[in-house]
């Protein structure tokens, strides 16, 4: 009975099952997807509506019977023109870079490898995806303890490999290590979503392409770059586009690593949304920092998507 | 296949691939293992430096975990009758007694409820909905895609913001219910587009043949394409289940304690001077356990899952 089909089908009352057998495919095409459609409609367009409304008032969450005023565009001017605001996306920037490079190349490494299909490969692909599967929350707060300063598990190791004193620096806190250490830990959690697209990726190849190439007396390292990477390419670019996007809003992770501190080092644009929205409840400020975030990654995301489309199209 | 193959890789490159995939594995499961390890710690063992990896295994952290403790005046200490059970033992070790239950059972069971409501709603709803999408001809079809994307491109901040308010006008805020429903809205586009793909591979033929035997649409649906869908209805849960287990975002912005789930109460979980880390792993172990079953149970379905069914095996 844990089966979902059975579930559904005896969740189907038997007065309504007997009405729906009458119907028409037009009718059980409208009843079928109308609850999805109300669904989204309430709990996604209703309130992406609500939010451009907040973003030209000076609306205050935690004040709700203060009087809301209409201020036009100045939240967004004001905005635009912070400093701060800024200065997060450069962080945001740096963040997304990097990760997105070390997991390309370690992704695409790690695929290129158990693509040699060696005995065991199967098993340790499963292994190597576990991290991406669970909670960043969790994670995030169990790599607080694993970067404790002096007497945490990183610095022990780089102790025990390079024989740099545990004791003179410091993952989370001040002298600059904090924006690289949220890099390795979401390096750590994603290099397997790449290796896996890219994994599948290699094994569209077909082999006679690689069996032709060898006729051609096509050397290996130039079946790599001619065959290998152009046919993985959409596969990788695919990859980045999802972890561009997932990314770009990084909060969990990173909210219970660093908390955007010390002082504003790892201050993604998330995390300073949540101060202005829940800490500051600066509600009609935060919903056009949160429009404009929005419109930022569609507008990227779009042009992307375009060019990932040509790449296809070759 | 022929014995030998172009394209077969030598031995030697195998060996030596097998070896760094292999060093890989190790150094990407260390800290999982850390976790684990750790939740069998005892206090002073689990801020020991160097780490130990040799200990003497204890139960304080799940201890810990599950109750809450006090320290009472050491007469009274001296004066208590010797410990009844194992665990009251434990805590004695650490100078307390037990002063009642903990919140994680309760967190926990809310995870469970919400996870396991938004999974069945958002599948339920998913299934019939990929079916029309699949089938007939349904305004927006085209859009479907897009929409997903669109959906996950907003931060959860800013999604969190109207739906703090529009809960508090109804009465949601910090309640199963609107959990279940805001978990259960950002899975089914998901939902839909797996589930959509999956059907898209069941031929239509089945169904034809059914609907020519006298079978009313309906009955087609029911008794033709879901069990032929199964694998892909079971999958495509399992995945809206692992995203509701996880979320931290939305719950630690709109709950606060009736509903609150596990990842927001496990960092608060603290001892003397700070986290109590044997406890922060015990339930750090019992939350990410779940998970860790579920993916290798997943594993053959993995790859369409996380990329929203662009990529299929």
């Amino acid at each position: 009975m844990t089966n979902p089909i059975d579930i559904a089908a005896k969740a189907t009352p038997a007065p309504v099952a007997r009405r729906l057998r009458g119907l028409s495919d037009r009718a059980i095409a409208w009843i079928f997807v109308a609850p999805t459609i109300f669904l989204l409609l309430a709990i996604n367009i209703f309130p992406l509506i609500w939010t451009v409304r907040l973003s030209f008032t000076n609306y205050r969450a935690n004040r709700p019977n203060e009087e809301v005023e209409w201020v036009g565009l100045r939240n967004y001017t004001r905005i635009l023109t912070d400093d701060g605001i800024w200065a997060t996306m450069q962080t945001t920037a740096h963040f997304l870079i990097w990760t997105i490079v070390l997991q390309v190349l370690i992704g695409f490494t790690l695929a290129w490898l158990i693509n040699r299909k060696f005995k065991g490969n199967d098993l340790l692909t499963t292994l190597i995806v576990l991290p991406m599967m669970l909670s960043p929350a969790v994670v995030g707060n169990f790599w607080t303890f694993l970067y404790q300063p002096q007497i945490g598990l990183v610095n022990y190791m780089v102790e025990l490999f390079t024989g740099t004193p545990a004791s003179s620096f410091s993952m989370l806190g001040p002298g600059g290590l904090a924006p690289w250490s949220i890099i390795i830990v979401d390096t750590w959690m994603w290099t397997p979503f790449v290796m896996l697209i890219c994994l599948a990726g290699l094994r569209s190849i077909p082999d006679y392409i690689y069996e032709a190439a060898e006729v051609d007396r096509a050397s290996k390292w130039r079946q790599f770059w001619t065959i290998t990477v152009p046919m993985v390419l959409p596969f990788l670019m695919l990859a980045v586009l999802f972890r561009g996007i997932e990314n770009f809003k990084m909060f969990d992770m990173v909210n219970l690593l660093t908390g955007g501190g010390p002082g504003n080092e790892t201050l993604l644009t998330s995390i300073d949304l949540k101060r202005e929205a829940f800490e500051k409840w600066r509600t009609g400020y935060s919903s056009a920092y949160a429009i404009i975030l929005f419109v930022t990654v569609f507008g990227l995301a779009s042009i992307y998507v375009k060019a990932l489309n040509k790449v296809k199209e070759r | 296949m022929s014995a030998y193959s172009v394209t077969e890789p030598s031995k030697a490159s195998k060996w030596v691939a097998a070896a760094l995939v292999a060093l890989y594995t190790i150094i990407t499961l260390l800290p999982l293992v850390w976790i684990i390890s750790t939740s069998f710690k005892s206090g002073p063992d689990s801020i020991s430096y160097p780490p130990k990896v040799v200990f003497e295994p204890s139960l304080e952290g799940y201890v810990n975990l599950f109750t809450t403790r006090t320290r009472i005046a050491a007469e009274d200490f001296a004066a208590l009758p010797p410990p009844e059970t194992w665990v009251d033992e434990i805590v004695r070790d650490q100078g307390m007694v037990i002063a009642g239950p903990s919140r994680f059972g309760e967190r926990f069971l809310n995870s469970v409820i919400i996870g396991f409501g938004s999974t069945a709603l958002s599948t339920f709803l998913g299934t019939l909905a990929a079916y029309a999408f699949s089938r007939f001809k349904v305004p927006l079809k085209d859009d479907l895609l897009f929409f997903i994307l669109s959906t996950r491109m907003m931060p959860p901040i800013a999604v969190a913001i109207p739906i703090y308010l529009m809960y508090r006008e109804l009465g949601l805020s910090d309640t199963h219910l609107g959990m279940i429903l805001l978990y259960t809205a950002v899975n089914i586009s998901l939902a839909v587009w797996l589930l959509k793909g999956f059907i898209d591979e069941i031929p239509r033929e089945y169904e034809e043949a059914a609907l020519i035997d006298g079978y009313t649409r309906f009955q087609a649906f029911r008794k033709v394409v879901l069990p032929q869908a199964a694998t892909g209805i079971a999958s495509t849960a399992i995945f809206c289940l692992i995203f509701a287990w996880n979320e931290y975002a939305f719950a630690v912005l709109l709950t606060s304690g009736n509903a609150q789930t596990a990842p927001p109460f496990i960092p608060t979980i603290i001892g003397v001077g700070g986290q109590d880390w044997p406890a922060v792993a015990a339930g750090a172990t019992l939350f990410l356990l779940p998970v860790m079953i579920f993916t290798i149970l997943l594993r053959k379905h993995l790859l369409r899952g996380i990329t929203f069914g662009a990529v299929r095996k």
